[in-house]
């Protein structure tokens, strides 16, 4: 399947100089949820941005359902919505003007019953007659989501979408994010907040300075690099790791009630099997066995800052 | 053509009109009357006629084009302006529109509302004056260029501004004196040989006249010149925003 958003060798610099984007080439299928995520001044608005129309690429090109975002523009920006990291509305407007707007401004003909549903699905349908400076912060970030859904967009760019936004709603939010890909909607997203990543993205790119440090499936990435930990609960405590174990680099924890082995789930071996035999040979009594995988936000936080291999 | 996109633009626009209706209608009310009690009753008691018209009556094209030019100006300026400001504008960017199509919702809606003050000016000169007019379809059609073109240049110069001094920077500093000395209040043969000649190089004497002509059937260049005039301004507007949407220039970084 050709991918639904191509971008090639894409590069920014601004006007002062600060090259923002330094090559980027990313290929997004149809249907997929790719989470960005990326330290503050990454480039993930400035790559967003570039996509949408808004600021002009140095070099490289996007195409969007096989639509060249400059030659073709119409074509391709037809496909898509934006959700800005920023609230920008017309603070003097009504909540229903400004997405029907929205809607009028895509070339989209009027769909009342549209917008109702979408309004009512992002609790805003009791608001609708207010104007936007009456609203709460999160509330005007829903709006702009209603805005970018209100002209029914194939590729939705979700620049930070729960900043700001209360726990409950970061919830609703991913019900939306999960029905809209259900009707087939691609959906790329910025966040600070790993654990939204972690739980509705498909793929994970991560982005430092301006360039793509890796792109790959979620569950992949989580495999790939992830450490799990091995923990042996013993039945009666001992205060020193027995001289057979030594070469295990174990950790003794809960004052001596559980060894803690750390391992990588991509080795060859992972050395349970010696690891459990050992501990029965040094005499020891398991209680319980147990293992935990590190979350994507310790991947991500070696990642940035180096560490990974 | 997305004409859709145009009739949202020119709808969201003209909204922010209604919502202030009578503040858009009672100021040029307010300041017509004024300008008749000072100029007509004050200086039109010395000057009685001006080209064989009763001077209340002659300055009426004048009076109706410094409102026009002024108000098309401030609002397109401001309506294009103001997204950029607070940031709308990236909705604008990232639509499926070009160029023309946002011109024509912004600068429309700019020229409409210039229109409906030109036209409440008229009305309220005409509760003062004995109007009648000579040519009206000439008269409907300067109005319109002007109040078009005039947007135009008040599009420009809200992609222009950087700051909301800058803004008011261009009508006060160069259309306002452009219109007081283009004749608005005057006829050009009043002044002395010298002036009647720099005073060629104002372009908004050509409106002027031309839409003095309109209403009396007499004027200060040949309406021929007159149309020319505003036809090149026009086309000169709308070649400067090609480039700038072509270009980038201020909006796209
Ligand atoms: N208009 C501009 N002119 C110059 N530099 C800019 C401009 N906009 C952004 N930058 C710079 O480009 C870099 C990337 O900015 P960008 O907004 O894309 O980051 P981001 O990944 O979205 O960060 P955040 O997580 O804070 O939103 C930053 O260093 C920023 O300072
Ligand atoms: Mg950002």
């Amino acid at each position: 399947m050709p991918a639904i958003l191509a971008i090639r060798d894409l590069r920014k610099s601004y006007a002062n100089g600060f090259e923002a984007l330094k090559g980027v080439t990313l290929d997004i299928e149809e249907g997929e949820i790719l989470a960005l995520l990326g330290p503050n001044g990454a480039g993930k608005t400035t790559l967003i941005s570039t996509i949408c129309g808004i600021i002009i690429p140095s070099s490289g090109t996007v195409t969007v359902g096989g639509h060249d975002t400059i030659e073709d523009y119409r074509a391709a920006r037809s496909l898509i919505g934006l959700v800005p990291q920023e609230i920008n509305l017309e603070p003097f407007e009504t909540v229903w003007n400004t997405v029907r707007f929205s809607r009028g401004l895509f070339g989209k003909s009027r769909n009342d019953a549209l917008l109702e549903d979408i309004l009512r699905k992002l609790s805003l349908w009791e608001k609708r007659k207010s104007r936007i400076m009456e609203l709460s912060g999160g509330m005007k970030r829903r709006v702009l989501i209603a805005k970018a859904l209100s002209h029914e967009p194939r590729i939705l760019f979700l620049d930070e979408p729960t900043a700001g936004v209360d726990v409950e709603l970061r919830k609703d939010m991913w019900t939306i994010v999960a029905e809209l890909k259900a009707s087939g909607v691609t959906i790329i997203l910025t966040t600070h907040y790993i654990e939204e990543a972690e739980a509705i993205a498909d793929r994970i790119g991560v982005i430092a300075d301006g360039a793509l440090l890796l792109v790959e499936e979620k569950e992949n990435l989580m495999t790939r690099m992830g450490q799990k930990q091995l923990e042996v609960q013993l039945t009666t405590p001992i205060s020193v790791v027995p001289e057979q174990l030594a070469h295990y680099d174990l950790q003794l924890v809960n004052g001596g009630d559980a060894l803690v082995y750390t391992y990588d789930t991509r080795g060859e071996r992972t050395g349970i099997t010696g690891l459990l035999n050992d501990v029965a040979q040094a005499g020891l009594a398991l209680a319980d066995v147990q293992t935990r995988q590190s979350s994507l936000e310790d991947i991500f936080v070696d990642l940035v800052s180096g560490d990974a291999p | 053509m997305n004409w859709t996109a145009v009739a949202s633009i020119y709808r969201f626009e003209m909204a922010r009109f209604f919502r202030t209706l009578m503040q858009s209608f009672l100021s040029p009310v307010l300041s017509t009357s004024l300008y008749f009690v000072v100029f007509g009753a004050a200086i039109g008691s010395r000057i009685d006629q001006v080209e064989g018209i009763d001077y209340g009556a002659f300055i009426v094209p004048g009076l109706i084009m410094l409102s026009v030019m002024t108000q098309a100006i401030s609002n397109a300026s401001f309506g294009i302006y103001f997204p950029k400001f607070i940031g709308t504008i990236y909705e604008l960017l990232s639509a499926p529109v070009n160029f023309l199509e946002i011109v024509l919702g912004y600068v429309g809606a700019a020229a409409t509302k210039a229109l409906f003050i030109g036209v409440v000016i008229l009305a309220t000169a005409s509760l003062f004056v004995d109007l009648t007019i000579a040519h009206p379809w000439a008269m409907v059609l300067f109005l319109l260029l002007t109040c078009l073109s005039f947007a135009l240049l008040g599009f420009i110069i809200g992609i222009w501004a950087g700051n909301f001094e800058q803004l008011q920077l261009v009508p006060l500093m160069i259309v306002t004196p452009l219109v007081f000395l283009g004749g608005s209040f005057y006829s050009i043969s009043m002044l002395p040989p010298i002036w009647q000649k720099i005073t060629m190089f104002n372009p908004v004497v050509y409106l002027i006249s031309g839409f003095r002509w309109a209403f009396f059937d007499t004027a200060d260049v040949p309406v021929g010149l007159s149309l020319l005039a505003i036809g090149g301004f026009t086309t000169l507007c709308l070649a400067v925003i090609w480039w700038i949407f072509k270009t980038g220039w201020r909006i796209r970084s």
